[in-house]
């Protein structure tokens, strides 16, 4: 029997909160962080925030009977309290796959984390993770290349890659520029990176940098043995002008270009990625504009959702943040998303802020990338925290080296290699990194000089964004 | 002139990737490279290419890979098998993944003159 039309405004909860609901397998599940106006009951809040990042709005249509929105509602099937935090609950969520479209990560968050921020009887509101089921995922081409195509086309094995961002971010002319990623590759690095904000400013247009960074990338490999590679910044003001900077830097031989991920859009991102996977180039992600959106520990988008929607998008590799530099990040939630980024499947585990079991099937991973305020003192820690299959950034830490970039980069391979070695032969490369680090000097002027220059900086601030635990 | 004393003067040398900015290992510390990589459960291979061509993603292969192979000594002789018969090319030391169907290690164990 259909339905009979009732004009006016009913409680969320009656249709929205469903705690009987056993979430299906083929479900897009969220976990978000409420914080409610004062008097309005959790389940209302909850189920507010279901309906309106879904079917609903604040008052019944009489055009919602032509459809059955019992097949396509959200619900809300748990409320969980927040450790050490009266205020808060925590919201489940589970949303029918029908109401995405596939392989379109823009469609999701624009469903996710759209109106619904905004909505009245909310204070605030965090989006803390996606459970993106696998029907999802195999609609997502993903990384163009994942970590083990790109270990072999870059032909780096055991140990995590080395790179820098080039040094003064902004206001080298072309050829100076090139000078300097010249320096660092001869003397150790596999990658320099563009700064995000270079694009192709007036000081130096992109044709002209592209030219100058490709030979010295060509003669490096040359001096060397090793392969090379600069992240030349695509990011422009429009998809054609990125792709037109991106064919550039493929006829030219270049192995990588790189993205900036927010600020660029996930649409423009995942055209990018797609033209990366079709034509043999790696992408580097970089992520300015995220801490706008994931610091606020009871506002926003917490960065795993965000690094998992960049895995989806499509990227090589994507920064993370260092857990020991001059920028935020909690280790145990750091080591949570990295798994997101580089494993097959991941469980819940919420001691690393992981809300739910995450299985990614045959989705390439993704390199973490460790860059800001990172030194050579560092190494052992980030060796230990990142692992392989991860790229360390040390901008400061190489061109600031009294010797200048070459030496530098020099002092932070050799302290790397150092790293490695011991780690291999069963050291316990953090407790005894001192050691490590001062015996590989003692043939390596160059680190010698880099541990001299380094030792009294540290970086201990307490972190703003903690997980939520007792 | 205090900048002469203070600053080197870097040279670029040919370092062929990984444990390239390290001194030459001692046959311990080979031992203990070999021993990791048959701990991670991977295949432990010889390999050899001219140095002319080091840039080749194919080296050849000395043999095949010592499949399930446990003793530590086996692999130290093969390499220097290798290197004995091949003295002027460069000697790797690959650890095949399987299960990444990646390296989870690879280092040049003897450079060619």
């Amino acid at each position: 029997m259909s339905k009979k039309y009732d004009a006016g405004v009913k409680e969320y909860r009656d249709t929205y909160w469903t705690p009987d609901y056993v979430p299906l397998d083929s479900d897009l599940l969220a976990c978000f962080k409420c914080t409610g106006q004062e008097g309005v009951p959790k389940e209302e809040v909850a189920a507010a925030v279901a309906a309106e990042s879904s079917t609903g709005t604040w008052s019944s249509v009489w055009s919602e009977l032509l459809t059955d929105l019992d097949f396509y509602k959200g619900r809300c099937y748990r409320i969980e309290d927040v450790p050490g935090d009266k205020e808060a609950f925590y919201a489940f969520i589970a949303y029918p796959l029908d109401l995405f479209e596939e392989g379109s990560i823009t469609n999701v968050l624009t469903s996710l984390v759209g109106n619904v921020f905004g909505f009245k009887a909310l204070r605030h509101l965090r989006l803390e993770d996606i459970r993106f089921p696998l029907a999802f995922i195999k609609t997502c081409m993903g990384p163009p290349n994942g970590i083990q195509v790109e270990r072999d086309r870059m032909n780096k094995y055991g140990r995590p890659l080395l790179g820098c961002t080039i040094k003064p971010k902004l206001g080298l002319s072309g050829k100076n520029y090139g000078r300097v990623v010249y320096e660092c590759l001869r003397g150790g690095l596999d990658f320099t990176k563009d700064d995000e904000n270079i694009n192709s400013q007036p000081f130096q247009r992109w044709q002209n940098r592209f030219e100058f960074v490709a030979e010295a990338v060509k003669l490096s490999e040359q001096e060397t043995g090793e392969k090379k590679g600069h992240y030349l910044n695509c990011t422009a003001a429009t998809p054609e002008e990125m792709y037109e900077r991106a064919e550039f830097a493929k006829e030219l031989g270049q192995p990588i270009i790189m993205h900036d991920y927010i600020t660029g859009g996930f649409t423009a991102n995942t055209g990018l990625a797609k033209w990366c996977r079709k034509n043999g180039m790696l992408l580097h992600i970089h992520r300015a504009m995220h801490a706008v959106i994931d610091r606020h520990p009871k506002h926003g988008i917490h960065f795993r959702v965000l690094a998992k929607c960049l895995r989806l998008s499509g990227g090589d590799q994507l920064h993370t943040g260092t857990v020991v530099g001059k920028l935020e990040g909690d280790r145990q939630s750091t080591l949570g998303y990295i798994d997101q980024l580089r494993e097959s499947f991941v469980p819940e585990d919420r001691s690393r802020g992981n809300f739910f079991d995450q299985d990614w099937g045959s989705m390439g991973g993704v390199f973490a990338v460790a860059s800001g305020g990172i030194h050579v003192w560092h190494m052992p820690a980030l060796v230990s925290i990142f692992g392989d299959d991860s790229v360390l950034q040390f901008g400061g830490g190489t061109h600031g080296h009294p010797w200048g970039s070459a030496a530098g980069a020099a002092a932070n391979r050799v302290a790397l290699e150092a790293c490695v070695k011991a780690r291999n032969a069963g050291r316990e490369i953090e407790r005894e990194g001192r050691d490590i680090l001062l015996e590989a000097a003692k043939h390596s002027p160059e680190l010698a000089i880099a541990l001299e220059t380094w030792k009294e900086i540290k970086f201990e601030f307490d972190t703003v964004d903690k997980l939520d635990v007792n | 002139m205090p900048f002469k004393s203070t600053v080197g003067d870097y040279q670029t040398v040919a370092t062929l990737e990984t444990f390239g900015f390290l001194p030459p290992f001692t046959q311990d510390e080979i031992y203990d490279q070999i021993a990791y990589i048959i701990a991670q459960g991977w295949s432990p291979l010889v390999e050899h290419v001219h140095p002319s061509n080091s840039m080749a993603t194919y080296w050849s292969y000395w043999k095949l890979p010592f499949f399930g192979e446990k003793d530590l000594s086996v692999i130290v002789s093969e390499l220097e098998a290798c290197h004995r018969a091949y003295p002027d090319h460069h000697v790797r030391l690959v650890g095949y993944d399987a299960y990444t169907q990646s390296q989870g290690s690879c280092f040049v164990v003897f450079e060619g003159r």
